[in-house]
């Protein structure tokens, strides 16, 4: 027997918006509120259907706008439901106001993004810049390689987010068609399995206005009262409070990972990066999504012919794991970061923004460059990642950095 | 529908203001006393909700709530999102043995603004789908927590900040949009105009707007004192003249049905006592500028607007 | 008034949850007049508790009184207005 069936685990081709719906169905969560658009519409339908086949327990609210679902979740979750949501792109961005609300009101809700590109012009297929413009938000972003990390990824996040040392909404990325519409292998826990393993909700204390100790939602019984008006005096201590639950969650992320890897067999890095042939590696590229498996083919092609190249990848991008990364990079020579987005007018994408900023201090004589690619779905070649390792090479080679942000797969 | 609650006012005065003192809504602000009202005609465990908006910034000053029950805002577009995330998370809950109450009633409350302008969407959805709750829209006519500004709600020929009194646009050029009727076109089981001056009739209404299964509007107008320039005292006088002109009707509609409620069925059946809308506009400052010479043939228009609407309404609850 | 130190980030209730009831912030230095209730002319219909804005009257029914709880009114004057009476007079503040 392999170690999959040992675990009474199965193999099903889905593809990544199936495996996100399949695992929510899994998930024993209690209201479901989305919208459609492309490409994460397949998980409404796919869920829609369990609800019409009386396969799940979920209230699910297709509602008139993404605003509306993202608050449906945000009210149920205060009510003490577990909650999840998905969207993409313009849905995302309607959702902007609410994301800072959810996780100003400390609501654990999921959600997944089928990463898109933003209007104008439209385009439907992958970009990161949905989701990159919301890292601020309060929400923990997860971003999974493969459907197979999809689906494990949307049952961890419910743990995370639901922990009380945490209490903050989550959002699991995959990249638009690349995973959301293409079918692959993927291996699913029995229903009882994942069903313990997530478990119920618990309610950490408050004290409210009656001067009791009651539980964090809203009950008739022990009444709160969430979202007030918080001027000077205390808006800035509920700030710091948020920014600490981020920075509790590391750890929290890694145990639930750990705990996951028990029941499933299956490990992504520590939770928060992966790394790939990096141990020895000289040069280093840096991407999220699936892109990495493109990077890994090259990795081994390299490393066939003798370049010392690695990869890593950030799953968690917040809260960022500034300490494995400085851990994961400290022999590097030359790092090429990828960024699925553009930050208009910035000095670099916002991934490369972040870790070489991270790296200023622990690396300084690291080379760190920045490639921007993939923008409206725009396929990244094992020959454009291999030519990105040549460049590495020739930095290392003459210690002179050409271009610190380039466009890559772009024509001129 | 349940059977007819009936109550003294003395068992009303009994209640428990759940709405509680301390407050900073202005002195004589109407839609305070619309929030107090709603509460005491609650009927048991309630979950509320607020838009942006006036009542929620002046009710939950942090540290401070004046929420005696469970409370939550958001946004300023979605109160009816809120109440739908609520009520759904209820009743999942409920079914699956995790709340300990046989029903939990869901309370959201929007003004104007967050009504008939930027929370249509969010209403109208909401009530499509059908949830179970009664969203009160306290209509102080402008939004008022931004420094009164024009709304949808706004009537014709009111002075805002947006809408001023100038030399050559006397206020506001539009009309007031007919939001209760845009309710009823939803085919919703219940929807009701209310004024917090009778009060026997508003207490009525929002327990029968939580009596009823799926959703429920109900509309009260709601003086502000500090954006209609009008005496403090005189909130609820105003609020009840707005009926004795026919300006704002009281009615309800069950099940699509129309009918006029006591206090305008008066005015139906002894249209001797209606008042003219020049002794409505006349206490209100935002009004001032319509009694210039220059501008006194609004004051016509807008009596022609008010009777044009009555008549529809009589049409419509089957008056003569 | 609130006038306790304020608490620091570790202290208070996350997501914002409120622990104050807003009965412990008074309102009534707001009034300049003050609703004086004649107990004579009053025949407790209790419409002024009713129009209260801020909850500021109660009828106490033990002893059949409207009890007027200066700590909170604001001296709008709508009691006054509403009373069908003329049981409550506006008295400016400081003045018998
Ligand atoms: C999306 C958004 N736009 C604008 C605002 C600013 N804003 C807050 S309250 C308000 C007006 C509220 O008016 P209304 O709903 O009539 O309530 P009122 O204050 O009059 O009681 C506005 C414009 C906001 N909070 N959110
Ligand atoms: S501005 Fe108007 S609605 Fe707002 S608190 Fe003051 S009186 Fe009430
Ligand atoms: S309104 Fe006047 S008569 Fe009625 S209870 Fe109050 S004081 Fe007495
Ligand atoms: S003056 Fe206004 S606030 Fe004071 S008791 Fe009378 S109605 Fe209430
Ligand atoms: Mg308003």
């Amino acid at each position: 027997m392999t170690a999959i069936q040992q675990k009474g685990q199965k193999v099903i081709a889905l593809n990544g918006d199936e495996a996100v719906a399949y695992a929510v169905k899994q998930c024993d969560v209690d209201v479901v509120a989305a919208y459609p658009i492309t490409p994460q519409t397949i998980i409404v339908e796919k869920f829609s259907e369990y609800v019409h086949d009386g396969e799940v327990d979920t209230e699910f609210i297709c509602t008139e706008s993404e605003h509306s679902a993202l608050t449906c979740c945000l009210t149920a979750a205060a009510v003490g439901a577990r909650t999840f949501t998905a969207t993409a792109s313009a849905g995302l961005a309607l959702m902007h106001e609410i994301l800072y609300v959810t996780s100003g009101c400390r609501a654990p809700v999921v959600m997944a993004v089928a990463n898109r590109a933003l209007s104008a012009p439209i385009n439907i297929h992958c970009d990161h810049s949905d989701s990159m413009v919301e890292r601020d938000s309060g929400w923990i972003q997860v971003y999974a390689e493969n459907n197979q990390e999809v689906y494990d990824s949307i049952i961890q996040a419910f743990r995370i987010a639901e922990h009380a040392e945490v209490l903050l909404p989550i959002l699991v990325g995959l990249d638009g068609f690349f995973l959301s519409h293409t079918l692959e292998n993927v291996c699913v826990l029995p229903d009882e399995v994942v069903r313990n393993f997530v478990s119920q909700r618990q309610f950490p204390l408050v004290k409210n206005h009656e001067g009791k100790l009651v539980p964090f939602k809203l009950d008739p019984e022990n009444p709160i009262t969430i979202g007030p008006l918080d001027l000077q005096d205390y808006y800035f201590e509920h700030k710091r409070q948020q920014e600490e639950a981020m920075q509790r969650a590391p750890e929290i992320i890694k145990k639930i990972h750990e705990e996951y890897a028990e029941i499933s067999g299956r490990r992504y890095g520590n939770g928060l990066v992966e790394t790939y042939r990096l141990e020895d590696a000289e040069l280093a590229t840096i991407c999220l999504g699936s892109t990495a498996g493109t990077v890994k083919t090259v990795v081994d092609e390299l490393r066939a012919k003798g370049v010392r190249a690695g990869l890593l990848r950030i799953r968690a991008f917040r809260p960022l794991p500034v300490q494995d990364i400085i851990e994961a990079l400290r022999n590097v020579k030359a790092i090429a970061v990828m960024d699925r987005s553009c930050s208009f007018g910035g000095y670099g994408g916002p991934v490369f923004h972040e870790i070489r900023h991270a790296l200023y201090d622990s690396n300084p004589h690291t080379h760190t460059v920045n490639y921007i690619y993939g923008l409206g779905g725009r396929d990244m070649s094992q020959h454009m990642i291999l030519k990105i390792y040549q460049d590495l090479e020739m930095i290392i080679k003459t210690g002179r950095t050409e271009h610190l942000v380039q466009f890559v797969g772009l024509r001129e | 529908m349940a059977s007819e609650w009936k109550f003294t006012a003395k068992e009303i005065a009994e209640r428990p203001d759940l709405f509680m003192s301390g407050h900073r809504a202005c002195a004589g602000c109407a839609p305070a006393t619309v929030h107090r009202l709603v509460l005491k005609a609650t009927r048991g465990p309630t979950i509320a909700t607020n838009a942006t908006g006036c009542m929620e910034v002046t009710s939950t000053i942090y540290p401070f709530t004046a929420w005696k029950i469970p409370w939550i805002h958001t946004a300023f577009e979605n109160a009816a999102a809120n109440a739908s995330g609520i009520e759904a998370a209820l009743k999942i809950l409920r079914k699956k043995g995790r709340l300990e109450y046989e029903h939990v009633d869901v309370i959201a409350f929007g003004g104007d603004g967050g009504t008939f302008d930027i929370g249509i969407q969010a209403l109208s959805g909401a009530v499509e789908r059908g949830h179970d709750f009664l969203y009160v829209l306290y209509d102080n006519e402008a939004y008022m927590n931004t420094g009164i500004q024009r709304s949808g709600g706004t009537p014709l020929g009111a002075w805002t900040t947006t809408s001023p009194a100038g030399r050559k646009i006397p206020g506001k050029p539009q009309l007031k949009k007919p939001i209760a009727d845009i309710m009823v076109a939803h085919e919703m089981p219940y929807v009701a105009t209310a004024s917090p001056a009778f009060w026997i009739d508003l207490i009525k209404k929002v327990r029968r707007g939580l009596e009823v299964e799926g959703p429920a509007f109900l509309h009260v107008i709601a003086p502000c004192p500090r954006g209609w320039r009008s005496d403090p005292s005189k909130s609820i006088e105003i609020s009840r003249i707005a009926v004795e002109t026919c300006i704002f009707p009281l009615w309800e509609a069950i099940d699509g049905e129309y009918n006029l409620s006591a206090p305008s069925k008066l005015m139906a059946l002894r249209p001797e006592r209606k008042k003219t809308v020049k002794e409505y506009l006349k206490m209100q400052g935002r009004f001032r500028h319509l009694f210039k010479p220059e501008f006194e043939h609004l004051t016509g228009k807008i009596q022609e607007t008010v009777d044009r609407r009555w008549q529809k309404l009589l049409k419509r609850c089957n008056m003569p | 008034m609130n006038t306790e130190k304020k608490k620091g980030w570790k202290e208070i209730p996350m997501a914002g949850v409120c622990w104050v009831p807003s009965t412990s912030y008074l309102t009534g230095d707001w009034k300049i007049y003050r609703p004086v209730w004649d107990s004579e002319k009053c025949t407790r219909c209790v419409l002024c508790h009713l129009y209260c804005p801020d909850g500021a009257i109660t009828w106490k029914a033990k002893t059949n009184e409207m009890i007027f709880n200066y700590d909170y009114c604001k001296g709008c004057g709508i009691c006054e207005a509403e009373c069908p009476t003329n049981a409550i007079s506006m008295k400016l503040e400081g003045e018998p």
